[in-house]
């Protein structure tokens, strides 16, 4: 649905040329959460801002269902930007507006009539949980409602997709989550494609069904998130990954939990986009009389389900704990028995 | 009592001349809002990163602010009597301090303009400009509106400046408090009506400061 080809940006100045987005090429399919990740520098900014063109490619293009947003110009430029929806980072509303006349805005622009306008507005009003608040000026509203206001002005004018400029990066934690579940609900909903860049790998995780991970304006490693947190290939994503998974370095005390325990086996269990045996645990207890002990263990939940490994130490009869492992082995989740720490 | 203490004021003269001033003010001021508004406007989108970029013609907005702001209104006034007989037919009176009073006050209130616009947030031009603005819905619904309580500040303190200019006009013939006090009260040395024009000035400034002060308040929802 959006094919971004070779594209380039360079910021000219005085001091030199900057590559700030160098030769990206990218699919996008329609209805997806595509995540793009990197640090600041990495030209993830300056890639969501071409989409819409707040910046202009230096070179490339960008199509968007059929239509090369690359090369328009002035009011073709400006109705297939109401067509791509953006949230921000600092939320940028308008302070002088209530939250429904901010809401109302992008119709304004499109010149739709005023009585349609205000059926919208309530409408996305709901969407987005702020009933109630409709009246409210931007400085009386706490930071994540100010982002529900964003997003329901982005969805204004029925988007074909939602542009997420570091959304969520000036919210804490727990806000953070909130406004993820509110992008999920709507990508659902409403089928809208969603591209979202972020520093943040929790956001992709929660969220992406594909990830890029950008650095120094080009984009070093692409696919889906669980083959990417299962098998990242560059540096960068492996620091990334370990924002959630923690460090990989850490299986270094599966050493020590092996020297502890002489009788029995371990095993370590492998979730890889795990949805139908995530009782497997309780499974295995109750139909072998064994004990089940688990050592260590890091599970995470994706939105192709769960991902991560358990560290377990089974006892009791071995031709049950056999049993047992055969039992494991024929779910979907991989088994290796006696790991060594390496 | 008042007849005692200010035995050559006539009640007349000064309700006259009162008004005057109160309406040499007002036209002025809402002239000077208007052409203000489009001086700084110009300069704020024809500068450097604006949405109108260009250098030539912000270098020549800005010269003739520059300009106009260095010439001293005594002077202007002098200055522009053509153009004023011109434009009013008369180079005496009220009216004719008009042209004077709008051309002195706009190049200055028209850099606090460019001020006041400076200091609307980035972000929310390039929201609108990603919603698919024109740059007329940019400057009407989002620039004017957002930087409106500076835009009224501004003009509160360029009306203060705006009555003293009336007082200078007012004293080679526009009329009103300066004229009063300087016609009819310095010159017949009769200082009981320069004491009143004087008192008349003042209260007619706050009257401007608190009305401005309160709208730029009202309308800040900062």
């Amino acid at each position: 649905m959006i094919s971004i080809k070779s594209l380039q940006k360079v910021f000219q100045s005085s001091s030199g040329n900057v590559q700030a987005v160098d030769d990206v090429s990218l699919d996008i399919e329609k209805g997806e959460i595509f995540g793009v990740i990197g640090y600041s520098g990495a030209g993830k900014s300056t890639f969501i801002r071409l989409l819409n063109r707040l910046e202009d490619p230096t070179s490339g293009e960008i199509v968007i269902d059929d239509n090369d947003i690359s090369k328009l110009r002035g009011k073709g430029l400006r109705k297939a930007r109401q067509e791509i929806g953006m949230i921000y980072q600092h939320f940028n509303l308008l302070w002088s507006r209530t939250v429904k006349e901010n809401i109302g805005f992008p119709l304004e622009i499109a010149n739709v009539p005023k009585q349609e306008r205000e059926q919208r507005v309530n409408e996305l009003v709901d969407l987005v949980g702020l009933s109630g608040r409709e009246n409210a000026y931007p400085s009386q509203l706490s930071g994540g409602q100010k982002q529900r206001v964003g997003i329901a002005r982005a969805l204004a004018n029925k988007p074909k997709v939602l542009l997420c400029d570091e959304a969520t990066s000036a919210l804490d934690p727990e806000t953070t989550d909130s406004i993820l579940d509110l992008l999920t609900d709507i990508n659902k909903k409403l089928g809208l494609t969603i591209i979202l860049i972020t520093h943040e790998m929790h956001v992709i995780r929660k969220i992406s069904n594909r990830v890029a991970v950008m650095e120094e304006g080009r984009v070093v490693e692409q696919g889906d998130v669980l083959d990417v947190f299962r098998n990242p290939q560059q540096k960068v994503t492996k620091r990334f990954v370990e924002q959630v998974m923690g460090d990989r370095d850490q299986d270094d005390s599966l050493q020590e939990i092996l020297t502890h325990y002489d009788s029995g086996h371990i095993l370590k269990l492998h979730f890889v986009g795990e949805k139908t045996n995530q009782a497997v645990i309780s499974e295995v207890a109750k139909q072998y009389d064994i004990s089940i002990n688990i050592l260590q263990g890091k599970i995470t939940q994706t939105q192709k389900g769960a991902y991560g490994t358990l560290v377990v130490h089974l006892t009791g009869e071995e031709s049950v704990i056999q049993e047992a492992i055969q039992y494991i082995s024929a779910t979907s989740v991989k088994v290796e028995v006696n790991p060594d720490a390496s | 009592m008042l007849r005692s203490l200010f035995p050559n004021v006539k009640m007349a003269d000064l309700m006259e001349a009162t008004k005057e001033t109160i309406y040499m003010t007002g036209v002025s001021v809402l002239g000077t809002f208007i052409f203000g508004i489009a001086l700084g406007l110009l300069l704020y989108l024809t500068a450097k990163d604006g949405l109108w970029a260009n250098k030539i013609l912000n270098f020549i907005v800005a010269t003739v602010v520059n300009v106009f702001r260095a010439i001293p209104f005594i002077i202007l006034i002098l200055l522009l009597f053509p153009f004023t007989e011109f434009l009013i037919g008369t180079i005496r009176g009220p009216n004719a301090a008009l042209p004077a009073l709008i051309i002195g006050a706009s190049p200055f209130y028209g850099r606090m303009v460019e001020i006041a616009l400076k200091e609307v947030d980035k972000g929310v031009i390039e929201a609108a400009k990603g919603m698919g603005a024109k740059t007329s819905t940019i400057i009407f619904k989002v620039l004017l509106p957002e930087s409106m309580p500076a835009l009224i500040s501004g003009i509160t303190v360029t009306a203060i400046a705006l009555i003293s200019y009336t007082a200078m006009a007012g004293v080679i013939g526009a009329g009103g408090l300066g004229d009063l006090a300087y016609l009819k009260g310095f010159q017949r040395w009769d200082f009981d009506v320069v004491l009143v024009s004087t008192i008349l000035i003042v209260l007619i400034v706050f009257l401007f400061q608190f009305l401005g002060d309160y709208v730029s308040n009202k309308l800040d929802k900062r």
